[in-house]
């Protein structure tokens, strides 16, 4: 595999304060992922897998090292830049869904749309096109409120993919739901990563996701302890 | 844009919530509006009523003249002069005679204010007509509230007495030929008016008068030695009454302004704690933290927007039918200039202002607890845990 890294993360490190002094919640990670990569954080609760998200998807800034999306060094981006990148190139799922309320499936789709420079026909159709990825274009006119869990997580997807990002970041997407569920959204993004070569990046520690990914890169206690290819036997990377 | 619509979608979506606010801010525009146009139509009303009655185009004063102090009627009075008897013969002024005196009326004694005006004048509503009558009787017309002191009816006589330019007092009976309904009290209460020629005769003051009222054709430097009072002089009592009735409904209504502000304030604050995920989500779909500030400040400020809707549903029909019903408060009797039934008076003006300054003081507490997203770590704020 011998694609273009779009990311690469050097010796980031990352610290809470606590009390009077800090937790290191990251220690000198180093990593690098090539496009269309189908890859997962795993390992133990508090072991940083969220926080390593949190950094690649520029919601927060790691303490020391450098962290480089996309060609963007991720150190010193104003927030209107960070926010630009992440409206313009990262898709995210979150484990609890977070779907507007208030706006029906279609117009949650369409939100993250509303921000870019776009007519309403290319909207509408892009929104068409991602509900339909996700075989939910029966259900446009619906509420959250009136969905399943995998009917939310599946709009949640084609909300992050309708503007066709280079990077999907999920946290723990199938923690809420069945194992039914978590294969039909795990097939969904795997489709989308095939077709679209998508970098897809998991936070999980859910077995059924495992089995899914290509890449497992395990975490603990802020530390890379393995990270190996999936299915293709235990190649170490690096 | 995205901001309207979600404003629109999350404030109908809170349902209960949002309907209290909106409706107690909504008493709020309906109260301002309904007191201030109260008291806009008071002061048309009464400068309308103060300018037909007494002031005119303004007045020419004797120097001596002081319409609140009676002591200095006895000396207050001058020869009709100058350029002026052109005015009064071309009816764009009206010489009166102001005379202080006594009533007697069953027997008590009450101090009164006795007025000469010619009887053909149509400068003011004064019925000066009816002043006109056979050379042996004195012929006066006073106000209702001035008959009511003195039990008085059409057609009664009354005794009075004065004095005259000497100081010797005098006396005779006076015909109450008309009893007139006016609002401005100061044509009415302790006043009683004569014809203008019979008063001068009674105290010896002939071709003198004390004041004149003039028409709004009449040229103010042509004064001959009188001074002139202009029509804001004149009215400046009822434009500093109306103020201070003014301001007292301000505090009311600053009160329940205020108490609607808290609870939107209440709602925002709780609002973005309860939707801290939503802003989390909102930050990393791109949008920038003063983009989700503008969202949740378009929210709060949205409920002056509904409220004023909501607002005029109810308050233009209550407006409209005040506006032609009038409002009736039977005050009439309290040395007011004010009308037994007062009509609301409801100017643009008074509608764009007072929409302004609820919207905008929605929007400044919906805007101070927003401020506080910007503080907010977007990664805290996915998580919800924010206190
Ligand atoms: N804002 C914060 N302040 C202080 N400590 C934090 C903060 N965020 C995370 N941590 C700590 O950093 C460590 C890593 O947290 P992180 O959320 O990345 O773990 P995780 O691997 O995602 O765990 P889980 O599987 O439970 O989601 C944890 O020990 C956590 O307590
Ligand atoms: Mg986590």
């Amino acid at each position: 595999m011998d694609t273009e890294k779009i990311i690469k993360l050097d010796r980031i490190v990352k610290k809470f304060p606590v009390g009077s002094g800090y937790f290191t919640a990251l220690n000198e990670v180093s990593l690098e992922f090539g496009r269309g990569e189908f890859a997962g954080l795993v390992g133990p609760s508090g072991s940083g897998k969220t926080t390593l998200l949190n950094i690649i998807g520029s919601l927060d800034t790691p303490t020391e090292g450098d962290a480089n999306v996309l060609g963007k060094s991720l150190i010193g981006l104003n927030h209107k830049d960070s926010a630009k990148l992440r409206n313009q190139h990262i898709g995210f799922i979150f484990q609890t869904y977070n779907l507007l309320p208030v706006y029906t499936v279609y117009e949650n789709v369409e939100f993250t749309l509303l921000l870019q420079k776009m007519s309403a026909d290319q909207r509408r159709k892009a929104v068409l096109e991602a509900l339909e990825w996700v075989g939910l274009t029966d259900k446009i006119n619906s509420k959250p409120a009136m969905l399943s869990g995998g009917e939310s997580q599946r709009v949640a997807i084609a909300r992050s993919m309708v503007k066709k990002p280079e990077i999907v970041l999920a946290d723990e997407p199938t923690a809420n739901l069945d194992s039914e569920n978590s294969h039909h959204i795990l097939q969904t993004m795997k489709k989308l990563n095939d077709e679209l070569k998508v970098t897809f990046i998991f936070a999980t520690h859910d077995e059924k996701v495992m089995k899914y990914l290509e890449r497992l890169i395990s975490l603990a206690d802020g530390k890379i302890i393995s990270d190996r290819m999936n299915h293709t036997g235990l190649k170490e990377q690096k | 844009m995205i901001s309207l619509k979600l404003a629109y979608r999350n404030l109908t979506g809170a349902g209960l919530r949002t309907w209290l606010n909106v409706t107690v801010l909504s008493f709020a525009y309906v109260v301002i509006i309904f007191h201030q146009g109260l008291i806009d139509g008071w002061h048309r009303q009464g400068l309308r009523d103060l300018t037909e009655w007494e002031v005119a185009g303004g007045q020419l004063w004797h120097p001596s003249y002081d319409r609140y102090d009676p002591m200095t009627f006895q000396d207050a009075h001058g020869v009709i002069n100058g350029r002026i008897p052109g005015y009064v013969k071309s009816k764009l002024a009206v010489p009166v005679l102001v005379v202080q005196g006594t009533a007697y009326p069953q027997g008590r004694l009450q101090s009164i204010i006795l007025k000469g005006i010619d009887r053909s004048q149509s400068l003011v509503k004064l019925p000066s007509s009816a002043l006109a009558g056979d050379s042996g009787k004195i012929n006066a017309v006073i106000g209702t509230r001035m008959a009511k002191s003195l039990k008085a009816e059409k057609g009664d006589y009354i005794l009075i007495r004065w004095r005259d330019k000497n100081g010797a007092f005098d006396a005779a009976e006076i015909y109450i030929a008309e009893i007139f309904k006016c609002d401005v009290p100061s044509v009415d209460i302790g006043q009683i008016w004569v014809p203008l020629d019979k008063l001068q005769e009674m105290t010896g003051l002939h071709n003198e008068a004390t004041m004149f009222i003039v028409s709004d054709q009449y040229k103010a430097s042509d004064t001959d030695g009188w001074k002139f009072k202009e029509k804001a002089y004149l009215t400046k009592e009822l434009d500093e009454l109306i103020q201070a009735k003014r301001g007292g409904g301000m505090i009311l209504q600053g009160i329940l302004l205020i108490i609607a502000l808290l609870a939107i304030f209440d709602t925002q604050v709780l609002s973005i704690f309860r939707r801290q995920r939503e802003i989390g989500t909102y930050i990393a779909f791109g949008m920038t933290r003063y983009q989700v500030v503008g969202i949740f400040t378009v929210e709060g400020a949205a409920h002056s927007i509904f409220a004023a809707v909501l607002g005029a549903l109810y308050g233009i029909p209550l407006f409209i039918y005040l506006y032609y019903h009038g409002i009736t408060f039977g005050l009439g009797d309290m040395g007011l200039t004010l009308a037994e039934t007062l009509y609301p008076y409801y100017s643009l003006q008074l509608i764009v202002i007072t929409v302004a300054v609820v919207v905008i003081a929605a929007t400044i507490v919906s805007f101070l607890p927003a401020r506080k997203i910007a503080k907010m770590k977007p990664t805290d704020a996915l998580k919800g845990k924010l206190q």
